[in-house]
């Protein structure tokens, strides 16, 4: 009973990792630019929350809206600003850039925010559900649900509506979409756009019932990159897959071994991924 | 004389006379912090630059160094130095079992590995007896003999690291200069087309991988016998890789004297924050690093180099 407790509350974890990885995966697949600076993203997203409430004492309805307008600004400023013109210059350059703006984004944080975690009220959206033996925080049941439904949703937008082909056409060949009369930046722009507005929803989901630190963004920019090369580059539903699966063995494992081995198992997996079948589990490259 | 080749000769003069011109001990120390970033950065610099295969996992290597000058201590009392050669022997192996898979991925996906494998060497030290788990280890608290190599002066460090780096700057030439210089070069361009001109691609990235590890190994171990003190933070974090990759990009990654160049521009930089700020300056530090190297990304990926070339070649043509 108590292992079945344990797989739920992964898979929740999980459903929230998926939603920030497939806001990960699509900026990827689009320009294969990676964004180191996604964790830190969250983090952001994560403080949103928590000043939220604590200043003006509002509520998850509207704190993660409001985390994903912010961070949607952010994703479309940095592209245009930093990403835009990095993404034509040397493979170093990428990787700095975003490297950069990592450091810059965290260290800004313990500077604003001090180094000491902090968390939300564990009994904001209720306390803990009971069902049939199963006991669940509502925090993470919310948390959990909204993120499944959010990246169904965007995985819905991007092959069910006009605004997503555009999307995956610029993805697939920028040229050829130019000569359909798409603009290839702007899509770009807005795929950056939904890629941190993932990371919004997400951040100020996780602040309902995780602790809030400058350096969180470290570890979730790890789950993302592994979650992502699990799924396959630029796919949403490979994320969602990955994405519950690290949850349940982060969970497993910090149960049956020990917490501080979680980490190990993931990135040992991740490694072990990369080697063997860089493409990905489920992606086809 | 042409201007780079004054510059050079003065660079390296003011270099090795700085110890015994200011007599301050702190910028005495921050002279030899300077060589020792430069070891770090320029052994870096070796796969990162001329290989292009940026790495952002150095680190290990750097800890291996350190972790083994101060087990061999701990354990035989042994002089911390003697833990150089054991240091270097791990890190190749490292180097050659972890570089053989990882460099079949490009770009991104290379980077991410090494992350990824550095993060878990730091989670498995950090809870190992050996290594001294979360609390670290400690070098001789007072020296036993001259072997031990801890003086309270910084000035033997600062040329003990100095003949280090020349060292490690001369096997970069002799190899900028050899066949593998132009195969790394090739290399560097794209993998493919380097493959296609007949480029050994694995062969080369793995012998630039094992002579960079080595040397910053090596950095590691003259670190932990300077400091006398290694810890999963100081010696497998994550920060120290970045540090390595932000020094050589901002001087010149790929050029020879690119990260002695980041290193004498970063490290006072770095230090001053520190005693500015005191403990609450490592935050800052980081800050100014990461704006730092977002500008260069975003304006010069090529670093002071082609700054430097630009202002000399513009210095030429008026004179001409």
């Amino acid at each position: 009973m108590i292992l079945l407790q344990v797989v739920v509350s992964g898979l929740l974890m999980g459903a929230v990792y998926a939603l920030f990885s497939s806001g990960l995966t699509l900026i990827w697949g689009m320009m294969n630019v990676v964004n180191f600076a996604h964790g830190d993203f969250v983090m952001l997203a994560m403080y949103a929350a928590f000043y939220a409430f604590t200043l003006w004492h509002l509520g998850p309805i509207f704190f993660v809206p409001g985390a994903a307008a912010l961070l949607f600004v952010l994703g479309v400023v940095v592209y245009l600003g930093l990403v835009r013109h990095v993404a034509r210059g040397p493979m170093l350059a990428q990787i700095l850039g975003t490297f950069g703006l990592a450091l810059v984004l965290r260290y800004s944080a313990f500077w604003a925010f001090s180094a000491n975690f902090v968390s939300l009220p564990e009994n904001l959206v209720g306390g803990t559900i009971d069902i049939s033996g199963i006991r669940i925080e509502a925090s993470k049941l919310l948390g959990g649900a909204v993120a499944l439904v959010i990246t169904l949703g965007m995985h819905l937008v991007l092959t069910r509506t006009m605004l997503g082909s555009r999307v995956l056409a610029v993805a697939e060949d920028r040229n050829a979409a130019m000569l359909m009369g798409i603009r290839p930046d702007r899509m770009q722009a807005l795929a950056w756009g939904v890629g941190a507005a993932t990371t919004g929803i997400a951040g100020a989901l996780i602040a309902l019932f995780f602790y809030i630190s400058p350096t969180v963004g470290e570890s979730l920019s790890l789950i993302a990159f592994v979650v992502v090369c699990l799924g396959g580059f630029g796919s949403v539903p490979g994320a969602l897959v990955a994405g519950l699966a690290i949850g349940v063995i982060q969970a497993l494992s910090a149960y049956l071994i020990g917490a501080v081995y979680q980490d190990v198992l993931v990135y040992s997996l991740f490694l072990a991924v990369l080697w063997v079948r860089p493409q990905g589990l489920l992606g086809k490259l | 004389m042409n201007i780079n080749r004054i510059a050079t000769i003065a660079g390296l003069l003011i270099i090795a006379l700085w110890p015994l011109v200011v007599h301050d001990v702190f910028y005495q120390r921050v002279g030899a912090l300077v060589l020792l970033a430069a070891i770090s950065a320029s052994a870096w610099n070796l796969i990162g630059g001329y290989g292009g295969q940026v790495s952002v996992g150095h680190v290990v290597y750097f800890g291996a160094g350190a972790y083994a000058s101060l087990i061999v201590f701990t354990r035989w009392g042994w002089p911390p130095l003697a833990g150089a050669p054991i240091g270097v022997a791990v890190s190749l192996a490292l180097a050659a079992l972890v570089g053989t898979p990882t460099f079949r991925l490009r770009g991104h996906y290379f980077s991410m590995a090494t992350i990824a494998a550095a993060e878990l060497v730091r989670i498995l030290a950090s809870n190992w007896d050996v290594t001294g788990a979360a609390v670290g280890l400690m070098g001789p608290p007072v020296p036993r003999s001259v072997w031990d190599f801890s003086f309270t002066s910084p000035v033997p460090y600062h040329y003990l690291f100095l003949a280090v780096l020349l060292l490690l700057l001369w096997l970069t030439w002799l190899m900028q200069r050899s066949k593998m210089g132009f195969y790394l070069a090739a290399i560097r361009g794209g993998d493919r087309a380097a493959r296609s001109l007949g480029v050994p691609v694995l062969r080369y990235k793995l012998y630039a991988l094992l002579l960079s590890a080595s040397f910053t190994s090596l950095a590691g171990t003259l670190y932990a016998v300077m400091v006398g003190f290694v810890d999963p933070e100081s010696g497998l974090g994550i920060l120290l890789s970045v540090k390595m990759v932000i020094i050589a990009a901002l001087g010149g990654a790929g050029t020879l004297f690119g990260p002695l160049v980041g290193a004498v521009i970063l490290v006072p930089l770095e230090e001053a924050t520190n005693a500015m700020f005191g403990g609450g300056g490592t935050g800052i530090t980081f800050i100014v690093y990461g704006a730092i190297i977002l500008f260069v990304a975003r304006f010069q990926p090529g670093g002071m180099a082609v700054i430097w070339r630009a202002l000399t070649s513009r210095r030429k043509n008026r004179a001409a």
